[in-house]
């Protein structure tokens, strides 16, 4: 998602923040996952922003490849704000100035909470392959004890997208009493064939590099060219038809004919490479693999109403949001007319908007005055009625 | 009572006339919404709790934006997913003659709420019958402003057709009220004498 980072044109910013740790289950309790494993001790990085007052609690969930940065400025060097700075800060649609603001990052990750990239307990080697395979429902379960800790009973809103909307839902179900609202963009209850089919090619790209080594390579070399081709697949059903077309077309990159070799001659094969080789540099590829897994078990219904996603939402009494994206092909406004359909059987308040955006099912992440609106309108109608 | 004077709160008369109707408090369901006016009325004036249901993608989120509770979709399928009398009150105003299946649509409004209150433009008021008598063209009135070539209305619905079509279709109308209006409806007045003739608009409220 960093490739969408920009500097709020206003200058307009929450300012300096700070990522700070917080580790709990210390052995030899730990806390137990939905695969039966114990994990511990588990560390969440997160960061806040504004005060919190009560009542104004918001967490943010972020993404497969996000992290706890989600608005403002590490240094006054730092020349890239926080993953949604253009949605996060005073005055903006989750405006820091009324609302008191969390995002951790995710169990699994590789930003600062504990992930198949940490070392073993009282060991001298990461995790790697050891490490459980963790679930949705784990990394919301770390992430009510981080709440815990910081002393926050009730949230305003939980808001995410894609992954980070799959555990706004799981929120919303297992933790009912303590959502006022909730806000899932472009997600869905669960994955279908063609967002799991996407996720395993990924997957083997990186387990076909050599360097992979069963997932013990943190002591040599990494699976680099095998994380970039995931990264590349990824990318491409993050965006669309068209808006590959308007990006690239057929352009040349920095050529005016074809190499008749198989150097990168198109502008979309460049485009590609560079996020690819960008990624590898700040993400690990074990814990690709780890949270691309916990994204394809995801079944709302399954695991939460006996198969039934009515049944699963009958658990929830909060005030929802649901947001798709016109182009957005991986998680398709289908999916998200039936997060509403199964809401509205359960007589619970919800607002639904498909916003028109050629962007693909990355348009969640990119500036759009409509989102901002009604994030904004809706936070600010739900924070009246409490 | 011919003459009923409303506050001037920027809404046209025929919502306010229906926002009259609604007991303070309710859970109320608007079907074609638009701009959100009457629901943010009836949430202001009438504390109901209230959501509505709009096609066009900018009006949703205006809607939202404002604070009321909307979902972007077809009325025709959308009613189909609330649960039995979900609502007390389900409004479909002026948009029956736009269904393509009325009889349908009655029949979720009443199964979802425990009253519908249906409006629609009167296709027989005297300005309508004395155009097709006189120049014979399709009427072009203020409350049926569209050429037969680009109007949405698909149908032409009489207050005297709405009341057969209750016995027709098998639902009670409760209260019934026949208004004429003025200034691009913001005023207006009730009909009780020779209402089919002299009526912009009929608005029924209805129940199984």
């Amino acid at each position: 998602m960093s490739e969408y980072i920009e500097n709020d044109p206003q200058g307009i910013s929450v300012g300096l923040v700070e990522k700070r740790f917080f580790t709990f289950a210390e052995p030899p309790h730990g806390m137990v996952l939905e695969c039966g494993t114990r994990l511990g001790p588990i560390t969440l990085a997160y960061e806040t922003y504004g005060t919190f007052k009560g009542n104004n609690a918001v967490l943010i969930l972020h993404a497969l490849s996000g992290d706890s940065h989600a608005a403002g400025y590490y240094s006054p060097e730092d020349p890239k704000p926080g993953w949604w700075d253009m949605m996060v800060g005073p005055g903006k649609g989750i405006d820091t100035d009324k609302y008191f603001v969390i995002c951790p990052n995710i169990l699994g990750s590789c930003m600062g909470s504990t992930g198949p990239s940490s070392i073993i307990p009282k060991g001298d080697r990461a995790y790697g392959l050891d490490f459980p395979v963790v679930t949705i429902g784990d990394m919301v379960m770390a992430q009510k004890k981080l709440l815990d800790y910081l002393g926050i009973n009730k949230l305003l809103s939980v808001i995410g997208g894609s992954i980070g909307g799959m555990q706004v839902l799981e929120w919303a179900v297992r933790y009912p009493e303590m959502i006022t609202s909730a806000i899932p963009l472009a997600t869905t209850t669960k994955h279908s064939a063609l967002a799991i089919a996407f996720n395993e090619v990924a997957r083997q790209s990186i387990m076909a590099d050599p360097n992979w080594n069963g997932g013990d390579y943190y002591s040599g070399a990494k699976p680099s060219l095998g994380l970039a081709v995931a990264r590349m697949i990824g990318h491409i059903t993050y965006l669309s038809d068209e808006s590959m077309r308007l990006k690239f077309g057929r352009r040349l990159q920095d050529k005016n004919d074809f190499s008749y070799n198989f150097d990168a001659d198109f502008q979309v094969e460049s485009y590609l490479r560079y996020q690819g080789t960008k990624f590898v540099e700040r993400f690990d590829a074990n814990s690709f693999l780890y949270i691309t897994k916990a994204a394809d078990y995801f079944d709302l219904g399954l695991q939460h109403g006996d198969g039934s996603t009515v049944r699963a939402f009958s658990k929830t009494r909060a005030k929802f949001l649901v947001v798709s994206f016109t182009s957005d092909w991986l998680y398709p406004t289908y999916q998200s007319k039936a997060i509403v359909r199964a809401l509205k059987k359960n007589g619970i308040d919800v607002s639904f908007c498909e916003i028109e955006a050629e962007w693909g099912h990355d348009a969640f992440l990119l500036p759009s005055e409509r989102l901002t609106a009604l994030i904004k309108g809706f936070l600010d109608r739900v924070y009246r009625e409490i | 009572m011919s003459i009923v004077k409303f506050e001037n709160n920027g809404i046209r008369f025929d919502l306010q006339l229906i926002a009259s109707w609604i007991e303070p408090g309710s859970k109320v369901l608007d079907l074609g919404c638009g701009d959100g006016n009457l629901l943010n009325f009836l949430k202001k004036q009438k504390q109901v709790e209230g959501t509505g249901i709009e096609k066009e993608e900018e009006k949703v989120a205006g809607c939202i934006a404002k604070g009321l509770s909307v979902l972007q979709g077809d009325i025709n399928t959308e009613v189909l997913d609330f649960p039995d009398k979900a609502f007390d009150y389900v409004i479909l105003s002026q948009t029956l003659q736009q269904v393509f299946e009325p009889d349908q649509l009655i029949h979720s409004i009443l199964r979802i709420g425990h009253n519908g209150i249906v409006s629609f433009p009167n296709f027989s008021h005297w300005q309508v019958r004395l155009q097709l008598l006189t120049k014979g063209y399709a009427p072009v009135t203020p409350q049926l402003p569209y050429q037969w070539y680009d109007t949405p209305n698909i149908r032409v619905i009489t207050i005297k057709d709405f009341e057969r079509f209750s016995k027709q279709v098998g639902f009670k109308i409760i209260k019934s009220a026949a208004i004429n209006t003025q200034d691009e409806d913001k005023r207006g007045k009730l009909i009780t004498y020779l209402p089919n003739l002299r009526a912009t608009y009929g608005i029924f409220q209805i129940r199984q």
